[in-house]
Protein backbone atom coordinates (compact mmCIF):
# COMPACT_ATOMS: atom_id res chain seq x y z
CA UNK A 1 0.00 0.00 0.00
CA UNK A 2 2.89 2.59 1.00
CA UNK A 3 4.88 1.93 -2.62
CA UNK A 4 1.20 2.24 -4.11
CA UNK A 5 1.16 5.36 -2.38
CA UNK A 6 4.37 6.81 -3.25
CA UNK A 7 3.87 6.01 -7.01
CA UNK A 8 0.60 7.90 -7.01
CA UNK A 9 3.19 11.08 -6.03
CA UNK A 10 5.39 10.17 -8.57
CA UNK A 11 6.00 12.17 -11.73
CA UNK A 12 5.25 8.53 -13.63
CA UNK A 13 2.27 8.58 -11.44
CA UNK A 14 0.27 11.06 -12.71
CA UNK A 15 1.55 10.33 -16.74
CA UNK A 16 -0.19 7.27 -16.05
CA UNK A 17 -3.52 8.98 -14.79
CA UNK A 18 -3.43 11.43 -17.60
CA UNK A 19 -3.32 8.44 -20.35
CA UNK A 20 -5.70 6.63 -18.35
CA UNK A 21 -8.31 9.49 -18.58
CA UNK A 22 -7.42 10.33 -22.39
CA UNK A 23 -7.65 6.36 -23.28
CA UNK A 24 -11.10 6.32 -20.89
CA UNK A 25 -12.18 9.24 -22.68
CA UNK A 26 -11.59 8.61 -26.28
CA UNK A 27 -12.92 5.01 -25.68
CA UNK A 28 -16.69 6.35 -23.73
CA UNK A 29 -17.07 8.14 -27.12
CA UNK A 30 -16.55 5.32 -29.00
CA UNK A 31 -18.97 3.26 -26.68
CA UNK A 32 -21.64 5.63 -27.01
CA UNK A 33 -20.76 9.46 -25.42
CA UNK A 34 -20.87 12.30 -27.55
CA UNK A 35 -18.31 13.78 -29.88
CA UNK A 36 -15.30 15.21 -28.46
CA UNK A 37 -17.31 15.06 -25.17
CA UNK A 38 -16.31 11.78 -23.69
CA UNK A 39 -15.60 13.30 -20.67
CA UNK A 40 -17.04 16.72 -19.80
CA UNK A 41 -16.97 17.70 -16.53
CA UNK A 42 -19.40 21.46 -17.14
CA UNK A 43 -21.14 19.40 -20.22
CA UNK A 44 -22.52 16.82 -17.60
CA UNK A 45 -23.00 19.06 -15.04
CA UNK A 46 -25.03 20.98 -17.07
CA UNK A 47 -26.78 17.43 -18.77
CA UNK A 48 -27.72 16.54 -14.94
CA UNK A 49 -29.49 19.88 -14.26
CA UNK A 50 -31.47 19.33 -17.61
CA UNK A 51 -32.73 15.94 -16.30
CA UNK A 52 -33.77 17.41 -12.93
CA UNK A 53 -35.80 20.13 -14.48
CA UNK A 54 -33.40 23.03 -13.96
CA UNK A 55 -33.62 23.76 -17.53
CA UNK A 56 -35.41 22.60 -20.44
CA UNK A 57 -33.11 22.80 -23.16
CA UNK A 58 -34.37 18.81 -24.51
CA UNK A 59 -31.49 18.17 -26.10
CA UNK A 60 -29.15 17.99 -22.95
CA UNK A 61 -30.94 16.24 -20.21
CA UNK A 62 -28.91 12.95 -18.53
CA UNK A 63 -27.82 12.19 -15.08
CA UNK A 64 -24.22 11.57 -16.41
CA UNK A 65 -22.89 8.42 -14.28
CA UNK A 66 -19.06 9.44 -14.92
CA UNK A 67 -19.65 12.54 -12.36
CA UNK A 68 -21.50 10.43 -9.45
CA UNK A 69 -18.74 7.68 -10.47
CA UNK A 70 -16.28 10.80 -10.13
CA UNK A 71 -17.35 12.04 -6.64
CA UNK A 72 -17.62 8.03 -5.27
CA UNK A 73 -14.31 7.25 -6.69
CA UNK A 74 -12.52 9.74 -5.04
CA UNK A 75 -14.31 8.88 -1.41
CA UNK A 76 -13.69 5.44 -1.90
CA UNK A 77 -9.77 6.30 -2.56
CA UNK A 78 -10.12 8.68 0.63
CA UNK A 79 -11.21 6.00 2.64
CA UNK A 80 -8.41 3.36 1.80
CA UNK A 81 -6.13 5.71 1.68
CA UNK A 82 -7.24 7.61 5.18
CA UNK A 83 -7.41 10.99 3.70
CA UNK A 84 -11.21 11.50 4.17
CA UNK A 85 -10.79 14.95 5.87
CA UNK A 86 -14.85 16.31 6.61
CA UNK A 87 -13.52 20.34 6.14
CA UNK A 88 -16.07 23.42 5.28
CA UNK A 89 -16.30 26.67 5.90
CA UNK A 90 -13.64 28.65 3.71
CA UNK A 91 -16.18 31.20 1.67
CA UNK A 92 -18.87 28.97 0.93
CA UNK A 93 -21.18 31.49 -0.55
CA UNK A 94 -17.76 32.87 -3.01
CA UNK A 95 -17.38 29.35 -3.97
CA UNK A 96 -20.66 28.98 -4.82
CA UNK A 97 -20.48 31.92 -7.41
CA UNK A 98 -17.26 31.32 -8.81
CA UNK A 99 -18.62 27.79 -9.69
CA UNK A 100 -21.71 29.63 -10.72
CA UNK A 101 -19.75 32.09 -13.20
CA UNK A 102 -16.96 28.67 -14.00
CA UNK A 103 -19.79 27.15 -15.69
CA UNK A 104 -21.75 30.22 -17.74
CA UNK A 105 -17.87 30.73 -18.88
CA UNK A 106 -17.56 26.85 -19.60
CA UNK A 107 -21.12 26.80 -21.58
CA UNK A 108 -19.84 29.90 -23.67
CA UNK A 109 -16.53 28.09 -24.63
CA UNK A 110 -19.18 24.88 -24.53
CA UNK A 111 -16.73 22.74 -22.93
CA UNK A 112 -14.73 22.27 -19.29
CA UNK A 113 -10.63 22.23 -19.20
CA UNK A 114 -10.81 18.09 -19.48
CA UNK A 115 -12.91 18.69 -22.98
CA UNK A 116 -10.96 21.49 -24.25
CA UNK A 117 -7.93 18.96 -24.10
CA UNK A 118 -10.17 16.08 -25.94
CA UNK A 119 -11.57 18.36 -28.36
CA UNK A 120 -8.16 19.56 -29.74
CA UNK A 121 -6.89 15.62 -29.23
CA UNK A 122 -10.37 15.02 -31.79
CA UNK A 123 -8.65 18.19 -34.18
CA UNK A 124 -11.02 20.88 -33.17
CA UNK A 125 -8.54 23.61 -33.69
CA UNK A 126 -11.11 25.75 -31.74
CA UNK A 127 -9.67 24.31 -28.48
CA UNK A 128 -6.93 25.95 -28.92
CA UNK A 129 -8.72 29.60 -27.99
CA UNK A 130 -10.31 28.11 -25.42
CA UNK A 131 -6.72 26.83 -24.03
CA UNK A 132 -5.58 29.98 -24.10
CA UNK A 133 -8.45 32.08 -22.55
CA UNK A 134 -7.95 29.22 -19.90
CA UNK A 135 -3.96 29.51 -19.78
CA UNK A 136 -5.08 33.60 -19.31
CA UNK A 137 -7.52 33.35 -16.76
CA UNK A 138 -5.37 31.67 -14.81
CA UNK A 139 -2.58 33.53 -14.85
CA UNK A 140 -4.61 36.51 -13.67
CA UNK A 141 -5.89 34.24 -10.78
CA UNK A 142 -2.04 33.96 -10.04
CA UNK A 143 -1.77 37.28 -9.79
CA UNK A 144 -4.44 37.69 -7.56
CA UNK A 145 -2.88 34.61 -5.68
CA UNK A 146 0.33 36.40 -5.45
CA UNK A 147 -1.06 40.01 -4.16
CA UNK A 148 -2.90 38.02 -0.93
CA UNK A 149 -5.66 36.92 -2.31
CA UNK A 150 -7.08 34.28 0.18
CA UNK A 151 -10.32 32.61 0.72
CA UNK A 152 -9.73 32.16 4.45
CA UNK A 153 -9.66 28.89 6.43
CA UNK A 154 -11.42 25.67 6.35
CA UNK A 155 -12.50 24.10 9.82
CA UNK A 156 -12.69 20.55 10.47
CA UNK A 157 -16.06 19.04 10.45
CA UNK A 158 -18.38 16.43 11.47
CA UNK A 159 -18.04 12.94 9.12
CA UNK A 160 -21.68 13.38 7.63
CA UNK A 161 -21.04 17.12 6.18
CA UNK A 162 -18.36 15.46 4.62
CA UNK A 163 -20.73 12.94 3.17
CA UNK A 164 -23.67 15.04 1.72
CA UNK A 165 -22.05 15.83 -1.83
CA UNK A 166 -21.83 12.03 -2.25
CA UNK A 167 -25.24 11.09 -0.66
CA UNK A 168 -26.21 13.40 -3.49
CA UNK A 169 -24.86 11.57 -5.69
CA UNK A 170 -26.44 8.19 -4.83
CA UNK A 171 -29.48 10.21 -4.83
CA UNK A 172 -28.73 10.90 -8.43
CA UNK A 173 -27.68 7.41 -9.51
CA UNK A 174 -30.88 5.96 -7.89
CA UNK A 175 -32.95 8.57 -10.15
CA UNK A 176 -31.09 7.59 -12.85
CA UNK A 177 -31.68 4.05 -12.73
CA UNK A 178 -35.69 4.28 -11.50
CA UNK A 179 -36.29 7.37 -13.65
CA UNK A 180 -39.40 8.69 -11.72
CA UNK A 181 -41.79 10.74 -13.62
CA UNK A 182 -42.41 13.95 -10.81
CA UNK A 183 -43.69 16.54 -12.69
CA UNK A 184 -47.12 17.60 -13.01
CA UNK A 185 -48.12 15.20 -10.34
CA UNK A 186 -46.35 12.11 -11.45
CA UNK A 187 -47.51 12.58 -14.82
CA UNK A 188 -44.71 14.06 -16.58
CA UNK A 189 -40.66 14.85 -15.65
CA UNK A 190 -38.41 15.30 -14.17
CA UNK A 191 -36.63 12.96 -14.68
CA UNK A 192 -35.78 14.28 -17.88
CA UNK A 193 -34.10 12.06 -20.32
CA UNK A 194 -33.27 13.74 -23.80
CA UNK A 195 -34.19 11.70 -27.20
CA UNK A 196 -31.98 12.93 -29.72
CA UNK A 197 -28.95 15.23 -29.26
CA UNK A 198 -26.01 15.20 -26.67
CA UNK A 199 -27.82 14.36 -24.39
CA UNK A 200 -29.21 11.01 -25.72
CA UNK A 201 -25.97 9.96 -26.54
CA UNK A 202 -24.47 8.10 -23.53
CA UNK A 203 -22.65 4.69 -22.57
CA UNK A 204 -24.38 2.42 -20.57
CA UNK A 205 -25.11 3.50 -16.94
CA UNK A 206 -22.60 0.25 -16.15
CA UNK A 207 -19.48 1.23 -18.41
CA UNK A 208 -20.07 5.20 -17.87
CA UNK A 209 -20.31 4.22 -13.72
CA UNK A 210 -17.30 2.07 -14.14
CA UNK A 211 -15.02 4.63 -15.71
CA UNK A 212 -16.01 7.22 -13.17
CA UNK A 213 -15.07 5.41 -10.20
CA UNK A 214 -11.67 4.46 -11.91
CA UNK A 215 -10.71 7.92 -12.87
CA UNK A 216 -12.43 9.56 -9.36
CA UNK A 217 -10.13 7.17 -7.38
CA UNK A 218 -6.74 7.73 -9.75
CA UNK A 219 -7.18 11.27 -10.01
CA UNK A 220 -7.62 11.55 -5.53
CA UNK A 221 -4.45 9.85 -5.60
CA UNK A 222 -2.60 12.39 -7.83
CA UNK A 223 -4.54 15.04 -7.59
CA UNK A 224 -4.85 15.49 -11.05
CA UNK A 225 -6.13 18.98 -11.78
CA UNK A 226 -5.67 21.16 -15.36
CA UNK A 227 -6.19 24.39 -13.99
CA UNK A 228 -3.24 23.55 -11.11
CA UNK A 229 -1.31 21.95 -13.79
CA UNK A 230 -1.26 25.83 -15.50
CA UNK A 231 -1.01 27.64 -12.40
CA UNK A 232 2.24 25.69 -10.88
CA UNK A 233 3.74 26.61 -14.24
CA UNK A 234 3.67 30.17 -14.01
CA UNK A 235 3.73 29.97 -9.82
CA UNK A 236 6.56 27.93 -9.40
CA UNK A 237 7.82 26.47 -12.66
CA UNK A 238 7.01 23.22 -11.62
CA UNK A 239 5.74 20.73 -14.78
CA UNK A 240 4.52 17.67 -12.32
CA UNK A 241 0.78 18.01 -12.99
CA UNK A 242 1.05 19.29 -16.66
CA UNK A 243 2.93 16.46 -17.07
CA UNK A 244 -0.35 14.61 -16.56
CA UNK A 245 -2.33 16.71 -18.51
CA UNK A 246 -0.03 16.37 -21.40
CA UNK A 247 -0.53 12.89 -21.42
CA UNK A 248 -4.25 12.90 -21.48
CA UNK A 249 -3.75 15.05 -24.47
CA UNK A 250 -1.43 12.62 -26.14
CA UNK A 251 -3.48 9.09 -25.51
CA UNK A 252 -6.53 10.93 -26.29
CA UNK A 253 -4.88 11.89 -29.54
CA UNK A 254 -3.70 8.95 -30.60
CA UNK A 255 -6.43 6.84 -29.46
CA UNK A 256 -8.79 8.39 -31.71
CA UNK A 257 -6.32 8.16 -34.57
CA UNK A 258 -6.56 4.22 -34.22
CA UNK A 259 -10.96 4.72 -33.51
CA UNK A 260 -10.88 7.19 -37.06
CA UNK A 261 -12.37 10.04 -34.26
CA UNK A 262 -9.82 12.29 -35.15
CA UNK A 263 -11.08 15.17 -37.96
CA UNK A 264 -8.72 18.28 -37.92
CA UNK A 265 -10.20 21.91 -38.33
CA UNK A 266 -12.36 24.69 -37.32
CA UNK A 267 -15.80 24.62 -39.01
CA UNK A 268 -18.87 22.36 -38.22
CA UNK A 269 -16.54 20.52 -34.86
CA UNK A 270 -18.87 18.49 -33.09
CA UNK A 271 -20.80 20.71 -29.96
CA UNK A 272 -18.47 23.58 -30.70
CA UNK A 273 -18.64 27.05 -32.24
CA UNK A 274 -16.17 29.32 -34.27
CA UNK A 275 -16.50 32.36 -32.59
CA UNK A 276 -12.79 32.68 -31.44
CA UNK A 277 -13.16 36.10 -29.08
CA UNK A 278 -15.51 34.12 -27.09
CA UNK A 279 -14.04 30.95 -27.13
CA UNK A 280 -11.03 32.95 -25.52
CA UNK A 281 -12.92 35.12 -23.25
CA UNK A 282 -15.46 32.37 -21.83
CA UNK A 283 -12.69 30.03 -20.84
CA UNK A 284 -11.03 32.66 -19.33
CA UNK A 285 -13.79 33.81 -17.24
CA UNK A 286 -13.90 29.86 -16.12
CA UNK A 287 -9.51 29.70 -15.89
CA UNK A 288 -10.01 32.85 -13.49
CA UNK A 289 -13.12 31.50 -11.61
CA UNK A 290 -11.31 27.48 -11.36
CA UNK A 291 -7.88 29.58 -9.86
CA UNK A 292 -9.78 31.75 -7.37
CA UNK A 293 -11.43 28.57 -6.04
CA UNK A 294 -8.59 26.65 -6.03
CA UNK A 295 -9.08 23.86 -8.48
CA UNK A 296 -10.72 22.45 -12.41
CA UNK A 297 -14.21 21.03 -12.00
CA UNK A 298 -12.82 17.78 -11.95
CA UNK A 299 -10.79 18.46 -9.11
CA UNK A 300 -13.71 20.13 -7.26
CA UNK A 301 -15.38 16.84 -7.49
CA UNK A 302 -12.70 15.00 -6.25
CA UNK A 303 -12.18 17.22 -3.34
CA UNK A 304 -15.71 17.22 -2.77
CA UNK A 305 -15.28 13.39 -2.25
CA UNK A 306 -12.50 13.39 0.27
CA UNK A 307 -14.53 15.72 2.47
CA UNK A 308 -14.55 18.70 1.38
CA UNK A 309 -17.68 20.61 1.89
CA UNK A 310 -16.42 23.84 0.43
CA UNK A 311 -15.61 22.11 -2.68
CA UNK A 312 -19.03 20.49 -2.73
CA UNK A 313 -20.79 23.97 -2.90
CA UNK A 314 -18.49 25.06 -5.82
CA UNK A 315 -20.32 21.96 -7.49
CA UNK A 316 -23.75 22.77 -6.92
CA UNK A 317 -22.92 26.92 -7.90
CA UNK A 318 -21.87 25.10 -11.24
CA UNK A 319 -25.41 23.04 -11.76
CA UNK A 320 -26.94 25.91 -10.49
CA UNK A 321 -25.51 27.93 -13.15
CA UNK A 322 -25.40 25.53 -15.93
CA UNK A 323 -29.57 25.91 -15.30
CA UNK A 324 -29.43 29.55 -15.03
CA UNK A 325 -27.28 29.77 -18.56
CA UNK A 326 -29.85 27.77 -20.47
CA UNK A 327 -33.14 29.45 -18.74
CA UNK A 328 -31.29 32.96 -19.68
CA UNK A 329 -30.06 32.18 -23.22
CA UNK A 330 -26.55 32.81 -22.04
CA UNK A 331 -25.24 28.90 -22.87
CA UNK A 332 -23.52 28.69 -26.60
CA UNK A 333 -24.48 25.95 -29.15
CA UNK A 334 -23.30 24.96 -32.33
CA UNK A 335 -24.78 27.92 -33.90
CA UNK A 336 -23.14 30.25 -32.10
CA UNK A 337 -22.96 32.08 -29.04
CA UNK A 338 -25.75 32.41 -26.69
CA UNK A 339 -27.60 36.25 -27.24
CA UNK A 340 -26.63 37.25 -23.49
CA UNK A 341 -23.66 35.03 -23.20
CA UNK A 342 -20.89 37.53 -24.08
CA UNK A 343 -22.78 40.26 -21.53
CA UNK A 344 -22.76 37.19 -18.74
CA UNK A 345 -19.30 36.19 -19.32
CA UNK A 346 -17.61 40.49 -18.96
CA UNK A 347 -19.88 40.58 -15.46
CA UNK A 348 -18.72 37.14 -14.31
CA UNK A 349 -14.83 38.60 -15.07
CA UNK A 350 -15.88 41.88 -13.25
CA UNK A 351 -17.41 39.36 -10.23
CA UNK A 352 -14.26 37.28 -10.01
CA UNK A 353 -11.96 40.49 -10.19
CA UNK A 354 -14.16 42.39 -7.52
CA UNK A 355 -13.21 38.94 -5.62
CA UNK A 356 -9.97 38.51 -6.49
CA UNK A 357 -9.14 42.63 -5.58
CA UNK A 358 -11.42 42.63 -2.39
CA UNK A 359 -10.72 38.87 -0.37
CA UNK A 360 -7.23 40.01 0.23
CA UNK A 361 -6.87 39.33 4.02
CA UNK A 362 -3.09 39.00 4.30
CA UNK A 363 -3.23 35.07 6.49
CA UNK A 364 -0.53 34.92 9.35
CA UNK B 1 12.89 27.71 17.94
CA UNK B 2 12.34 27.94 14.34
CA UNK B 3 10.25 30.02 12.78
CA UNK B 4 6.94 28.45 11.36
CA UNK B 5 4.41 28.97 8.97
CA UNK B 6 0.71 27.96 9.66
CA UNK B 7 -1.13 26.86 6.43
CA UNK B 8 -3.68 24.57 7.61
CA UNK B 9 -6.91 25.39 6.38
CA UNK B 10 -5.88 26.82 3.28
CA UNK B 11 -6.96 26.54 -0.19
CA UNK B 12 -4.64 24.94 -2.75
CA UNK B 13 -2.07 27.05 -3.46
CA UNK B 14 -1.57 29.07 -0.51
CA UNK B 15 0.01 26.66 1.62
CA UNK B 16 2.74 26.69 -1.62
CA UNK B 17 2.87 30.23 -1.85
CA UNK B 18 3.14 30.96 1.68
CA UNK B 19 6.04 28.27 1.58
CA UNK B 20 7.62 29.95 -1.08
CA UNK B 21 7.99 33.84 0.36
CA UNK B 22 9.38 32.61 3.76
CA UNK B 23 11.65 31.08 1.22
CA UNK B 24 12.30 33.99 -0.34
CA UNK B 25 12.39 36.08 2.75
CA UNK B 26 14.81 33.71 4.56
CA UNK B 27 16.97 32.80 1.61
CA UNK B 28 18.89 29.87 3.99
CA UNK B 29 18.54 28.32 7.62
CA UNK B 30 14.99 26.24 8.64
CA UNK B 31 12.04 26.96 9.17
CA UNK B 32 8.61 24.66 9.47
CA UNK B 33 5.48 24.37 7.69
CA UNK B 34 2.16 23.38 9.32
CA UNK B 35 -0.33 21.84 7.08
CA UNK B 36 -3.41 19.67 7.35
CA UNK B 37 -4.02 17.30 4.04
CA UNK B 38 -1.41 15.13 2.32
CA UNK B 39 -2.01 17.44 -1.30
CA UNK B 40 -0.32 20.20 0.77
CA UNK B 41 2.44 18.10 2.40
CA UNK B 42 2.85 16.75 -1.39
CA UNK B 43 3.30 20.24 -2.55
CA UNK B 44 5.55 22.16 0.01
CA UNK B 45 7.71 18.89 -0.66
CA UNK B 46 7.59 19.17 -4.51
CA UNK B 47 8.57 23.21 -4.25
CA UNK B 48 11.35 22.02 -1.43
CA UNK B 49 12.85 20.11 -4.09
CA UNK B 50 12.37 22.83 -6.84
CA UNK B 51 13.72 25.54 -4.82
CA UNK B 52 16.84 23.61 -3.16
CA UNK B 53 15.30 23.36 0.31
CA UNK B 54 15.96 20.03 2.20
CA UNK B 55 12.65 18.36 3.99
CA UNK B 56 14.44 17.55 7.29
CA UNK B 57 11.39 15.86 8.75
CA UNK B 58 7.40 15.42 7.74
CA UNK B 59 6.01 14.95 11.51
CA UNK B 60 2.30 13.78 11.98
CA UNK B 61 0.22 16.04 14.42
CA UNK B 62 -2.40 14.84 16.44
CA UNK B 63 -4.89 16.33 14.04
CA UNK B 64 -3.74 14.42 11.34
CA UNK B 65 -2.03 17.61 9.88
CA UNK B 66 1.37 17.46 9.43
CA UNK B 67 5.08 19.96 10.64
CA UNK B 68 7.37 20.09 7.76
CA UNK B 69 10.74 20.92 8.76
CA UNK B 70 12.65 22.51 5.63
CA UNK B 71 16.36 23.22 5.62
CA UNK B 72 18.97 24.83 3.49
CA UNK B 73 22.61 25.68 4.10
Amino acid sequence: MSNLKTFFGTRWGIISVGVCIGILAALLQKWGNPPNMGICVACFERDIAGALGLHRVAVVQYIRPEIIGFVLGSLIAAYIFKEFRPRVGSAPIVRFILGFFAMIGALVFLGCPWRALLRLAGGDGNAILGLAGLASGVAVGVLFLKNGYSLGRNQMTYTSVGWILPLIMLSLFAFLVFAPLMGDGGKSGPIFFSEKGPGSMHASIAVSLMVGLLIGFFAQRTRFCTMGAIRDIILIRNFHLASGLFALLIAAFVNNIILGQFHPGFAKQPVAHTNHLWNFLGMSLSGLAFALAGGCPGRQLFLAGEGDGDAAIFVLGMIFGAGFSHTFSLASSPAGVGFYGPHAVIIGLLVCCYIGLTMRERIK
Amino acid sequence: MAEQVDARGLSCPQPVIMTHNKMKELKKGIFEVMVDTDTSRENISRLARNEGWEVVESKKTQDSGYIITLKKE
